[in-house]
């Protein structure tokens, strides 16, 4: 401290003034680094963002962990074998020191041992990833749909025929070629269950500069389907056969004191033991008469026995 | 710390009263140990450079003996290491899932510099060290004078603000622009940008405040500095009686205001070691004294002593 010989005697002399002067420079100083701590609060609101073509190596958690446990220590770096993984500097679309790679340059080979996990000291990548396979790195999307040639009607299937989870993660889906009337498309399509997000189809795609079929974090590459949606042929594939039991009778889930009735009257209150109907409601007999015959021929005949 | 009158060359006494290795020893030995264990880290990124010249493709024999960086490494691909006060800032997050790698590495590293002096990692161990001995050097030597001073204390406010940007953002945001851990990486992992940063630090060591970013500013040599307050390794003024006022250490020492109060402590009955934390225990006090007066040591009292206990704890100053 600059006054560290001058205080002692200064406190004996006039406590005073040496406890306001004490009490303004601790002020000053807390002033001076709170804003040096705003400063770099605001600045790790966007520096902690990454680029959304940067990719995490496998197992990373979930970015906000991730930012809370990565040491920025490189030991994954050290140890992938075919040297894709980079730190970010100050400066880069991604965390100052946290480790990514960039799929169009070098894509994740996915070892089978996946060498960069299990020496990360904090476990920012998970280290109960033994499956390389179910590495969750990103998403696949097909995003050039213009420029992709098997959506020209070309054949090129490289990012299908380069997948590590060959036949899973991408097929190739035949589609009729509308422009020429008799060919088929062979277009790629991306399951992301089963794309870890490597990204060597980015990688190997045959497009120049940007390619067609771009590695995503799977929060900007997937949707979240409404909660009350409910898929009925993949919940009738979980329960393995129909939902619906045919001999199961009907019933509608009414609050009680009303009940349904499926003769055209519908639904009816009961108050007090009476029921309670709209007259109008009431079908009349004579109603019952269809409009035509029973018998749709007779419909479909109607103008030819005019004719006649 | 009034620096009576420096010689032209620093310790050129302690040369000739004690020769030429016995005044620059610990200094050599210190920028050693800095060197080697950038050394050690360096072997994987030089081995990576060298070896596809030589025909092996990333082979790297001796790449496993330390790989990482002083945030966290692994030594002998076996034993963890991790940064404490790294580790203190995940706590801090609120980032619980911890793997027991960076709880081990972490309890090691703290439990050694709990032994050899917390802030033996700045002196020792340090690349910025380097940078900031450097602007003292070259401050000196331009008889750079004036500058901003501010409190030594702001590094304490440093690491809380640290604690608790690491708490509100939930991330370890400080590493964001740390420009220790950044040449820590930087230097093994390479940087570009990052240089610039380091530049900043040397230049304001060297114009705006001596020595302003180690014994000012870095939140870590705080933190470093809060743990060596309980180290046994000590600095000792044993030989104080013989001090011939030539301040040469004043000059030296990294912590100035740490060195009055121990040296003429005898009136005031201050032990002769110095116990306050922010001694960095480079030892260049012991190198530069002719008179021999300060060696390392433990901070536990001698029977002599043992007589003045009780005031011989008051003597940190800030």
């Amino acid at each position: 401290m600059s006054n560290s010989q001058s205080k002692q005697p200064l406190q004996k002399k006039n406590k005073g003034i040496s406890r306001r002067r004490f009490l303004g420079d601790m002020a000053g100083t807390a002033c001076g680094v709170g804003l040096l701590g705003l400063g770099i609060g605001l600045y790790s609101k966007s520096a902690n963002a990454i680029h959304p073509l940067a990719v995490r190596p496998p197992g990373a958690l979930p970015e906000k962990d991730f930012l809370a446990a990565c040491t920025r220590c490189g030991i994954c770096v050290r140890d992938c074998p075919y040297d894709i993984l980079k730190l970010a500097e100050i400066g880069d679309e991604v965390p100052t020191g946290t480790p990514y790679f960039t799929a169009r340059t070098g894509p994740c080979e996915m070892c089978e041992d996946i060498p960069c996990i299990p020496n990360c000291p904090t476990g920012a990548l998970d280290h109960s990833l033994t499956d390389i396979n179910k590495a969750k790195m990103g998403v696949a999307v097909v995003v050039d749909q213009e420029t992709c040639i098997a959506f020209l009607g070309l054949r090129c299937e490289v990012c299908f025929n380069v997948c590590p989870v060959r036949g899973k993660a991408i097929t190739i889906e035949m589609k009729h070629n509308q422009r020429s009337g008799r060919h088929a498309m062979f277009i790629p399509v991306v399951h992301s269950g089963d794309c870890t997000g490597c990204g060597l189809c980015e990688k190997a795609c045959i497009l120049e500069d940007a390619p067609a079929i771009k590695v995503f974090p799977e929060h900007l590459a997937k949707g979240d389907l409404g909660h009350h949606y409910r898929v009925g042929w993949e919940q009738q594939k979980d329960k393995g056969g129909s939902l619906i039991n045919i001999e199961d009778k009907h019933e509608y889930n009414l609050p009680e004191g009303m009940r349904y009735d499926h003769k055209g009257v519908g639904l009816i209150t009961d108050e007090g033991g009476n029921p309670v109907v709209d007259p109008a409601l009431i079908p009349k007999k004579e109603d019952k008469e269809a409009p035509g015959s029973v018998n749709p021929l007779d419909f479909l005949n109607k103008g030819i026995k005019e004719a006649e | 710390m009034a620096a009576g009158q420096i010689n032209e060359i620093i310790g050129k006494e302690a040369i000739e009263k004690k020769g030429w290795w016995q005044a620059y020893k610990w200094l050599i030995l210190r920028r050693f140990s800095q060197l080697s264990i950038l050394g050690l880290f360096m072997m994987i990124p030089i081995c990576k450079l060298i070896s596809p010249a030589l025909g092996y493709e990333n082979d790297c024999a001796l790449g496993w003996i330390l790989k990482g960086n002083l945030a966290s490494s692994k030594l002998f691909d076996t034993i963890p290491m991790t940064d404490p006060m790294l580790f203190l800032q995940m706590l801090a997050s609120g980032f619980g899932n911890i793997a027991i790698d960076a709880v081990i590495g972490a309890s090691i590293i703290f439990v050694f510099y709990l032994l050899v002096g917390g802030r033996v990692f700045c002196s020792w161990v340090c690349p910025v060290n380097i940078v900031t001995d450097a602007a003292f050097w070259l401050r000196t030597k331009l008889k750079l004078r004036g500058g901003t001073r501010f409190s030594r204390n702001i590094r304490y406010w440093v690491l809380g603000m640290v604690l608790v940007l690491s708490a509100v953002t939930g991330s370890l945001a400080y590493e964001l622009i740390n420009p220790v851990s950044m040449l820590h990486r930087g230097l093994f992992f390479g940087m570009s940008l990052g240089w610039f940063v380091i530049a900043g630090i040397f230049l304001f060591d060297l114009f705006i405040t001596k020595r302003g970013w180690c014994t000012h500013i870095c939140p870590m040599g705080a933190f470093y500095g809060l743990v060596g307050k309980f180290s046994p390794l000590r600095v000792r003024a044993d030989a104080r009686a013989d001090c011939d006022d030539c301040a040469e250490c004043y000059t030296v020492c990294p912590e100035s205001q740490i060195l009055k109060p121990v040296l003429k402590g005898e009136k005031t009955g201050v032990a002769p070691v110095i116990l306050a934390g922010e001694c960095t225990n480079c030892g260049r006090c012991i190198d530069v004294c002719g008179e021999e007066v300060f060696h390392f040591g433990l901070r536990f009292k001698t029977d002599s002593e043992k007589v003045k206990t009780a005031i011989g704890n008051k003597q940190e100053v800030n």
